[in-house]
């Protein structure tokens, strides 16, 4: 026994390292059929340690500061100009993050579609996409908050906007809307408390939601593009599923040739265009955040617009605008009660009926089409569009007990197929 | 998953709908930017110095950053270098903004970054789009920028012009002014020719200032895509040969 091995029993002895690396990769059966769109979860791993790893450089230069400097600029806007001009390699750390904010929500959208068309929140996998909701929630918290950072008039007037809508709950929105802003208007104590939930308090929330997806998941078994369960076949003397495959190296392998190619289309963006047309980073953000002039047009960044087109579409109520925002916030925590509203004796895609696959379609069009009307500025036309997409949106899950339970699925197979 | 593809495909037209509804805009000029053609940088660098650095400031600029254009610490420090006497200082202006912000009503904005929130081509418009307006303050009035603060300040060189409108009735049969030409009413030091070339180094200036690291950055870009492309083929065959034996 070497050195090397004497070292690994004695840590063993005191904590289950080698159980561990066992347990997660190199004897975890994964289904031996994953395609294309099982490379979302680790690439979402990925930009998650991106952001932790460039978020801890920016903070090094960033101010968290409203005040005026001595040329009369926001000491946070020109903090983040300092990072792009005088920090070296600040403009590749600061692109890395903004551009990784916006692939972190790309990954994490294509990767809950592939649960939608896998039924990888079917049972037994329902905690599992519980707590991906609750991650998904936590990103756009963290987003949220992010955005008001570089503090120019897309992220003050931004803030100020989605802030207010907590204005909106009856009775208590006046004081909540106060409560999160800390200062009658958006100003430095805003900017404060988000900064300090951006960089503290949201990533541990993540941190630990990420752990508990993933133990789940290495509790239950991960599902495949055939949605049928590869635990039922076992090598009667292995105990091993038959179509299953160590973890590691088979898809730590095959994982890094998706990293590849993500980080081909990402450092594309990040080196030759940033700002991605501006929705990536937006004109109006490079404008220090002005308290007294409101910009002609404010929208949130791309990737909650279909939320904010769903709000924008539901007329004002009793003079109130909570219709709206309660249908917004409904759209988004709607994704929880997913494993109950599918009735269908299948899982996958591939042996549902057509019934299933064309809600799916209609509700693939409504959330792009409603992410596209968000970015554009309201006219009665849009707003009538808006509302139509929103109908399909909300009747893909409130129609889904029924559509799920007359559809017409094909048999499954016993093994996984290619 | 076929009809999935086939609504997706419509879905890339929805921008074309978009576009086809939107709204008019102003016509802006296309600006020549060219961030590699340092002598119209450096010719740019002395016109923003010159007319542009009175008012505005550019406080995230540094005058030793201008040695990225070529120019050596001692061509800045004899010729570009009037507010300061340190070349590592930010281009600072001498008044208070809050003293500004009294005599033009706004403070001149700071033009660091001018060029990534208006676009190149907004300010090459904006710049050659000055005309003379009696009833303004300043006697100067601007085709994209109407009831702008600033006045003209490169006249000397383009000269006095005028602008001349006509009227037209949109489909609400409502009557507008628009736009329909300039006047040269009275001549400048350059040709027209040759102002809206000065105004292009001074706008490609601009877009280099607003990011100076963007050389490099495209630099970087193509050396972390030759590796990254390298890397592709190392881990293509990795994933084939640990794959070759799953059935």
């Amino acid at each position: 026994m070497n050195a090397l091995q004497k070292l690994l029993g004695w840590v063993d002895d005191r904590f289950p390292l080698t159980a561990t690396w066992k347990a997660h990769l190199s004897e975890y059966y994964a289904p031996k059929n994953f395609n294309f769109w099982y490379f979302f979860g680790s690439l979402a791993l990925l930009v998650l340690v991106l952001q932790i790893v460039t978020g801890i450089f920016l903070v090094m230069h960033y101010k968290p500061d409203g005040s005026l400097n001595s040329a009369g600029v926001p000491v946070a806007f020109a903090s983040v100009e300092y990072i792009m001009r005088d920090v070296d390699w600040g403009w590749l750390i600061r692109y890395l993050h903004s551009t990784g904010a916006s692939a972190f929500f790309i990954v994490v959208y294509l990767h809950m579609f592939r649960g939608l068309i896998y039924g990888s929140f079917r049972k037994p996998r329902e905690l599992i996409w519980i707590f991906g909701v609750i991650i998904y929630l936590a990103l756009m918290a963290e987003a949220f908050m992010g955005y008001l950072l570089p503090w120019g008039q897309m992220s003050y007037w931004g803030a100020q906007v989605i802030i207010n809508l907590f204005s909106a709950v009856p009775f208590i929105g006046e004081d909540l809307s106060l409560w999160i802003r800390g200062d009658f208007v958006v100003g430095d104590a805003t900017l404060n408390r988000f900064f300090s939930f951006h960089v503290i308090a949201v990533p541990l929330v993540l941190l630990a939601l990420v752990a508990a997806h993933l133990v789940a998941l290495h509790e239950v078994g991960s599902n495949n593009p055939d949605g049928i369960e590869i635990k039922k076949k076992k090598n009667p003397e292995t105990g091993i599923p038959l179509d299953g495959i160590p973890f590691h190296p088979y898809y730590t392998v095959k994982d890094i040739l998706g990293v590849v190619v993500f980080l081909i289309v990402f450092s594309a963006i990040v080196f030759f265009a940033p700002e991605l047309g501006g929705y990536f980073l937006e004109a109006n953000n490079f404008i220090p955040a002005d308290p007294l002039k409101t910009p002609a047009h404010i929208a949130p960044v791309w990737y909650f617009t279909p939320y904010y087109a769903i709000l924008r579409a539901v007329p004002p109520m009793f003079g109130s605008q909570f219709p709206g925002v309660l249908l917004m916030g409904v759209a988004v925590l709607i994704f929880f009660a997913l494993p109950w509203l599918d009735k269908a004796p299948v899982k996958s895609i591939r042996y549902r009926g057509a019934i299933y696959k064309w809600f799916l379609a209609a509700f693939v069009v409504s959330f792009i089409g409603l992410g596209w009307l968000g970015i554009l500025p309201a006219t009665p036309l849009y707003t009538w569009i808006a509302r139509v997409l929103s109908l399909v949106y909300f009747a893909f899950f409130l129609l889904m007990p029924w559509y799920t339970k007359i559809d017409k699925t094909k048999p499954e197979p016993e093994r996984v197929t290619g | 998953m076929k009809t999935i593809k086939h609504l997706l495909t419509l879905l890339a037209f929805v921008p074309l709908l978009a576009a086809a509804s939107g709204g008019e805009q102003m016509h802006l000029d296309k600006a020549p930017v060219n961030i590699n053609d340092q002598a119209s940088l450096q010719r740019g660098a002395k016109m923003f110095i010159n007319y542009c650095l009175n008012c505005h400031s550019a406080s995230y600029m540094r005058y030793s950053r201008l040695q990225d254009l070529g120019l050596t610490e001692q061509q800045i420090k004899d010729n570009l270098l009037f507010a300061t006497d340190k070349i590592g200082d930010t281009m600072n202006v001498a008044f208070n903004y809050r003293d500004s912000k009294a005599w033009f009503g706004a403070a001149p904005p700071d033009l660091s970054v001018i060029a990534r929130s208006r676009g190149a081509d907004w300010l090459y418009t904006y710049l050659r789009s000055f005309y003379r307006d009696d009833s303004r303050p300043t006697g100067w009035n601007n085709i994209v920028f109407d009831k702008v603060g600033m006045p003209h300040v490169m006249v000397s060189l383009q000269g006095e012009q005028i602008a001349h409108f006509k009227k037209e009735t949109d489909h609400e049969g409502k009557e507008h002014e628009v736009f329909e030409r300039f006047e040269l009413v009275k001549a400048g030091k350059v040709s027209q020719a040759e102002y809206d070339m000065n105004v292009g180094d001074l706008v490609n200036y601009l877009a280099w200032m607003a990011e100076p690291a963007q050389n490099k950055r495209m630099q970087t870009g193509l050396l972390v895509l030759a590796f990254l492309a390298v890397f592709f083929v190392v881990a293509y065959y990795l994933k084939k040969e640990f794959w070759k034996d799953v059935h």
